[in-house]
């Protein structure tokens, strides 16, 4: 089956959570840019990394098995991959920050 | 409404979407005002685009992408957590 021979029901249940998806991952940005504070800041971008990545890839998984006649789950791989990295990364840079604004003796760092 | 059509343009929106995401982001790089906004705005900018990478590839129909869209999630890793070690200690490599 060729996109163009999908049910029109599965174009708009992917359309659907595809979009879903993508407003979750704007928002987030748009948090990364109206927050004022870094601490503030640091959360916003994970509204895209955890549940508008995780539609846009069951909106994958769901395009490439309706396609491909099979179930194509390969594009799990993404969101395991996401969903483990993510808080890494983020602990890894907040904590950067705090030992940064603490070595020059900011005020607003969050308590130990 | 035929199939196709709702794919191209549904999916269109969506990619118009996570664009503007992308250039949200990549504001927030350039802006700053400091290091660590930078690379959590560098963060942002991948992970948006390694998305909307893997819309495109729904919407073209073309399995290729999503490999490509795996590869930069997995350098974007890398990359932020180098940075953010470069951040911590002024250098990646002890």
């Amino acid at each position: 089956m060729t996109p163009s021979d999908l049910p029109l029901w599965a174009a708009w249940a992917i359309v659907a959570v595809t979009v879903a998806g993508s407003l979750l991952a704007l928002t987030g940005s748009f948090g990364l840019v109206v927050l004022k504070r870094f601490y503030e800041r640091v959360h916003a971008p994970t509204l895209g990394a955890t549940l508008g990545m995780a539609l846009i890839v069951a909106a994958s998984a769901m395009f490439w098995s309706m396609t491909e006649g099979r179930l194509a789950l390969h594009d799990l791989l993404i969101g395991l991959f996401l969903t483990v990295t993510t808080p890494v990364t983020l602990i890894l840079l907040a904590r950067a920050a705090v030992y940064r604004d603490r070595i020059e003796g900011d005020e607003n760092v969050p308590p130990e | 409404m035929t199939a196709s059509a709702v794919l191209y343009w549904g999916l269109g929106a969506a990619q118009a979407m996570l664009l503007l995401a992308m250039l949200l982001a990549a504001w927030r790089m350039m802006r700053g005002p400091r290091a660590q906004d930078r690379v959590l705005g560098l963060d942002t900018l991948y992970l948006n685009a390694m998305l909307l990478i893997l819309v495109q590839g729904m919407r073209s129909g073309v399995g290729l992408y999503f490999e490509a869209a795996l590869i930069i999630g997995m350098l974007g890793f890398t990359a932020t957590v180098a940075l953010a070690k470069f951040l911590m200690r002024g250098e990646v490599i002890e």
